[in-house]
């Protein structure tokens, strides 16, 4: 089984290669879109083969080793570019190449006649690549190459139609605020290989272990943390996400939803027992995702371009699965990684198709009315809305519920609150951009340029999509509703230990309670809706409604100014500290001041020494007298 | 003849021939011809060099002048970390020259024969185990350097080149007097004035403790000017900007690692001591430079200028690298002079093939470049992914390596070094995705950049293989570091087994588990 694992890789990195080298050849020529599609779907297959035999064997047999060759040893640093398949793997794994495959398979329809179509699959494959080695490494430098390596695709792909300013401004923003995040994965690192002498991820978790608590570990976790919030877009680097809504539409829906995102959560999931070790580093992840969930979802709720709604809408979920991660529960964050590629996914494309009938329009106070135009999109659309708004039995509901149920039980009443008054948010913002994209009237020309359903390469992905948002609860169904829990039971061999180290404390509950609490969330999803319904279904025109609200609507709407006080206290003054004084200052006037003054010292003191070579004989033998009478009076003296 | 004493004649012979082709294109040729030869036969000295062995191999020995009270000799040798700066530079020259085949049209058999020159300086340099002999190539680079930026350079060459001149000159003149003077002090000790690196590492170690700091400071100075280390650095802005492409890729490619070669050689290898006592001050120098070149170069609205900060940060790595005494640190310094040398070599020689398109360096001309030359904005995108460290590619081996060196370093107690160092992986994005955005990205801002030609066949010949060895290096680095290996650990163990132990932030412990 094992020895299938290299070719997982191996397809998308051929499709890369082939595309990359020969694709400027074929330019439009669909048959670039094929190689790739053909190539994350073989991966895909090769994925399900490995799957299907770790679930015949034992729980203890399900890890999967390979190492391909040596990459780097030195000293102590001594790492393969070696990987681990095992239960959490496995399911990121299923994750990028499934939904990858038919994300790609959306694309040859989305991007059909672009003049960088073969460029674009090629960037694609890449990500695929990039993303399999972050979550197969069995080292953390081999995961730093795929956290480093699907940012530079994120870069390429955001930026992709560069000819904008607009776009290669987010791409830039994007790669800058990762690398600040990507700075604490190496500083993390660094530390590891001092405290613990080896930068393996078994390895480094079992001398944690030895070790106990510490420091350092403390100092590990919170410096990874900080590479997740980056990557995973948290408080305070989360900024980048909203912006990268630049790139095409399918990138939205892959990169930044299903897959790269929850790169984070990976990380923690992967590190548990280190993290499990940190109570404090717990505590902060706890604060910064629920943070980040309210936020984004306050954000999310007066926002206009329905990509910036469902970015917003990452950002908050994001912070659920943090949430779960936080207070311990790590299968439960993993849990609603998994859901919401689906829905999330779902959303994207589905916007995608709005986009695509809409001619580029992004703006949903100029759509309206859809419904009728586009039923398919409609459909699946709204079938992944309801999955995010967390009405059972759609997939979110479950995953949600359950990092609500153990924010309340394993961490505290107010995370709970906190979390519901979130998904309150969340099911408004939702069902609001339901409704003004597909309901209500028509606020376009739909006599000129009617728009039309989609092809079936992009209507295939969002069915399948759909049906897997509504389904993909299933795996996870709480006990408490008579379910078996698999995937936690799946998880237990990675992140059981973890998990019940993390727990410092639980209270008690019965299965009433997580019901009742169900019951309580349900019904505040159900509230989100209904308000969304009154204002958003059959209203004609959006402008002065919503200004009405006043000092919020204006904040939410502005989100909060966060990039406006990033620029004024962060990026301006770097920028004018930089050229200003540093460079005009420091460095041409007093640097290089001082070694041309040195030059012109020495200039100066020759031009005055100079004066005595006059070249008049009288005044040398002037000088000599003097010289003689000098010495003279030297020896006579001492 | 030694194979070594080989690589530094026929570059030498080649550039006095060089006297009688008054042909312009004959003289490019022959000139190539020559290097490629030259290239040729590092390799076979590469394939000859035995990665297992200990000390200094292929060497070569003759006396020179020699007396019974003195002894200079003409000493060559190498280590597994001067083999490989040795390949860099007679592979460097040989890219180089395809690079920029049209670029010159002035006096070319001039030129060329002072490339060959430098060359032969260049090798003679990371050859040499005579430090007489080491001064005299490394005082020969001066001289045709200063002519290539005098003669071939921009509006400011003159400044530059004297600049350049001088400001090297007075560190070398130093590293002379510490060599006598070190030379003085072993004929005091064994009897007998002597310039034999491997006579003088252990006899350097019986010095007083002042007169080791003394001497180390001479030859630090000296190679810190050249590297160039905070605050020695700005000479190097004003060559590069001046120098022509040829120019500014050998003195960034090469001629900058020198300085921290030198530093390895004789700073660690002849003062360990010293070398451990100072080597904080270094490294905050070194570390300062990362930041402060990084912040700089954000400044920058001329491409070579913002090129040849980026130079400043880069060379910092590598002086914590080394003064960090690692494993790690040592490795990923030397690999990093290789990176540095690959990475900016391409970007100047890739910003000079934009330039004599364009001529103009300012940044603000371009913009939106990528759509009329997409082969080139591709290149161009590699060199500077690989200048700003990503993994996959060679800059961040050297880069990750020297930061791990210094968080396990026992001299350097603390990890703010390596902290603040990381820092600089940010900027370094900061600076060149800027850089690239403005230079490539974006609509056309400049009408009549839409005429400008993509890269010719002969420019991609130039690149492939920079780009070929970026990836190489970066997906498996052992096949270099292998090469190091031995020098860089003997050098290690040798200084560290000096030095006091660490008292450690943490506990270090040893992974109890076997992993498969």
């Amino acid at each position: 089984m094992a020895e299938l694992i290299p070719y997982i890789v191996l397809f998308p990195l051929i499709g890369f290669a082939v595309n990359g080298l020969f694709g400027w050849k074929y330019k439009t020529n669909p048959i670039a879109g094929v190689i790739a599609t053909l190539a994350v779907t073989a991966s895909f297959v090769v994925a399900c083969i490995i799957f299907a035999g770790m679930l015949g064997a034992d729980a203890e047999h399900r890890t999967l080793h390979y190492t391909v060759a040596e990459w780097l040893n030195v000293g102590k640093v001594n790492v393969g570019i070696s990987y681990l398949v095992d239960q959490l793997s496995i399911i990121f794994i299923l994750v990028i190449t499934g939904v990858g495959a038919l994300i790609h398979l959306y694309s040859m329809g989305y991007m059909k006649g672009d003049l960088g179509y073969a460029r674009f699959f090629t960037y694609l494959n890449l990500f695929i690549v990039m993303m399999l080695q972050l979550v197969m490494a069995d080292n953390y430098l081999l995961t730093f190459l795929g956290w480093e390596g699907v940012g530079l695709c994120s870069y390429l792909l955001i930026g992709f139609w560069y000819e904008e300013v607009k776009n290669s401004d987010a791409a830039k923003k994007a790669f800058i605020v990762n690398r600040i995040g990507d700075f604490g994965f190496l500083v993390a690192m660094g530390i590891m290989l001092v405290a613990f002498g080896t930068l393996n991820i078994a390895g480094v978790s079992a001398a944690a272990l030895g070790t106990g608590s510490s420091a350092a570990i403390t100092a590990i976790t919170l410096m990874l943390f900080l590479g997740c919030t980056g990557k995973s877009a948290q408080i305070p680097l989360y900024i980048w996400l909203p912006d990268a809504m630049a790139g095409p539409t399918p990138v939205s829906a892959l990169i930044h939803a299903a897959t790269m995102v929850t790169s984070g959560i990976y990380l923690v999931a992967r590190s548990n027992i280190l993290f499990a070790l940190s109570p404090a580093t717990l505590s902060v992840i706890s604060v910064v995702a629920i943070a980040t969930a309210l936020l984004a979802a306050l954000i999310g709720i007066f926002q206009n371009d329905i990509k910036k709604v469902l970015a917003y809408s990452t950002v908050s979920q994001l912070g659920y699965m943090f949430l779960g991660l936080g207070v311990g529960a790590f299968s439960a964050g993993v849990f609603h990684v998994l859901t919401h590629a689906f829905f999330k996914a779902c959303l994207f494309l589905g916007s995608g198709a709005v986009i695509h009938a809409m001619h580029h329009e992004q703006d949903m106070q100029k759509m309206g009315g859809l419904k009728k135009y586009l039923p398919i999109t409609f459909w699946t659309f709204l079938l992944a809305t309801l999955a995010i708004a967390g009405i059972p039995p759609f997939a979110g509901f479950f995953s949600k519920d359950e990092i609500l149920w153990r924010a309340f039980s394993q961490g505290s009443f107010f995370l709970w609150l906190l979390g519901v008054l979130g998904a309150l948010c969340t099911a408004f913002y939702m069902f609001r951009a339901v409704y003004l994209t597909f309901y209500g009237s028509e606020r376009f020309d739909a006599h000129h340029h009617p728009p039309k359903e989609v092809g079936a390469a992009m209507y295939i992905p969002l069915i399948v999509l759909a049906i897997l948002s509504v389904l993909g609860g299933l795996v996870g169904i709480p006990e408490a509703l008579g379910g078996t829990e698999a995937i936690h039971h799946w998880l237990e061999p990675v992140v059981g230990e973890g998990e019940h180290m993390a727990i410092a404390h639980i209270t008690i509950h019965g299965e009433g309670m997580e019901i009742a609490l169900m019951i309580v969330s349900v019904a505040v999803a159900a509230i989100g809706i209904l308000l969304a319904t009154r204002y958003y279904k059959s209203k004609t025109t959006l402008a002065g409604n919503e200004r009405k609200i006043g000092g919020f609507y204006k904040l939410a709407f502005n989100k909060f100014f966060i990039d406006e006080i990033y620029n004024t206290l962060i990026v301006r003054p770097i920028y004018s500290f930089s050229n200003g004084f540093l460079y005009k200052i420091v460095d041409v006037k007093i640097i290089d001041g001082i070694v041309n003054g040195a030059g012109a010292l020495s200039a100066w003191f020759s031009s005055v020494a100079r004066r005595i070579q006059t070249g008049i004989v009288q005044n040398y033998a002037v000088m000599i007298v003097v010289g003689i009478v000098v010495l003279i009076g030297y020896i006579l003296v001492f | 003849m030694g194979i070594l004493s080989l690589l530094i004649l026929i570059p030498l012979a080649g550039a006095a021939l060089l006297h009688f082709i008054k042909n312009e294109n004959v003289a490019k040729y022959f000139t190539l011809a020559v290097s490629l030869l030259t290239f040729v036969i590092s390799l076979v000295a590469y394939f000859q060099f035995d990665n297992k062995a200990l000390g200094f191999q292929l060497q070569e020995h003759y006396d020179w002048i020699s007396s019974k009270s003195v002894s200079i000799s003409y000493f060559l040798g190498v280590d597994g970390m001067s083999i490989l700066l040795v390949l860099l530079t007679t592979f460097l020259v040989v890219i180089g020259l395809i690079g920029t085949w049209n670029s010159i049209t002035k006096n070319v058999p001039g030129l060329m024969a002072l490339l060959l020159l430098l060359e032969a300086g260049m090798i003679g340099v990371f050859c040499s185990l005579d430090l007489f002999l080491f001064y005299i190539f490394w005082e020969l680079i001066l001289i045709p350097m200063y002519f290539i930026i005098g003669i071939w350079g921009g509006e400011r060459r003159i400044y530059a080149a004297v600049k350049f001149f001088i400001y090297t000159l007075a560190g070398s003149l130093v590293m002379l007097v510490a060599i006598i003077w070190l030379g003085v002090e072993a004929s005091k000790i064994s009897g007998v004035f002597t310039t034999d690196l491997i006579k003088l590492t252990t006899l350097s170690r019986s010095l007083p403790l002042d007169t080791q700091n003394y001497l180390f400071w001479a030859f630090a100075l000296s190679f810190a000017i050249k590297v160039p280390l905070f605050p020695l650095h700005t000479w190097l802005p004003d060559a590069h900007v001046e120098a022509p492409t040829i120019g500014s890729v050998i003195l960034a490619g090469v001629l900058l690692k020198m300085g921290t070669y030198g530093m390895i050689r004789f700073n660690l290898g002849l003062f360990p001591q010293a070398s451990i006592e100072n080597a904080s001050i270094l490294c905050v120098l070194a570390v300062i430079g990362i930041i402060y070149g990084a912040l700089v170069a954000i400044a920058q609205t001329d491409v070579k200028k913002l090129i040849a900060y980026s130079s400043v940060t880069h060379m910092g790595f590598i002086v914590l690298g080394i003064f960090s005494m690692t494993r790690e640190g040592l490795q990923g310094a030397v690999i990093q002079m290789v990176n540095h040398g690959l990475s900016t070599g391409m970007l100047f020689m890739m910003f000079g093939m934009m330039y004599d398109r364009k001529h103009t360096r300012a940044i603000s001309e371009y913009g939106g470049v990528a759509k009329i030359t997409p082969v080139y904005a591709t290149f161009f995108a590699i060199a500077m992914l690989s200048s700003v460290g990503l993994p996959g590619l060679n800059g961040f081996i050297g880069e990750y390596l020297t930061i791990m060196g210094a968080f396990l370093s026992p001299v350097l107690h603390s990890w703010w070094y390596s902290i603040f160092s990381a820092t600089g992986v940010i900027l370094a994005a900061v600076y060149l995705l800027w850089m690239y955005q403005r230079f490539m990205l974006g609509p056309i801002t400049n009408e009549s950049n839409r005429s400008i030609k993509d890269l010719s066949m002969r420019e991609i010949v130039s690149v492939v293989p920079l780009v070929i060895f970026m990836i190489w290096i970066g997906i498996k680095p052992m096949t270099f570091l292998k090469t190091s290996e031995s020098g860089a650990y003997t050098l290690s163990n040798s200084l560290l087994g000096v030095a006091p132990e660490k008292t450690n932030d943490f506990q270090i412990v040893q992974p109890q588990v076997i992993i498969k």
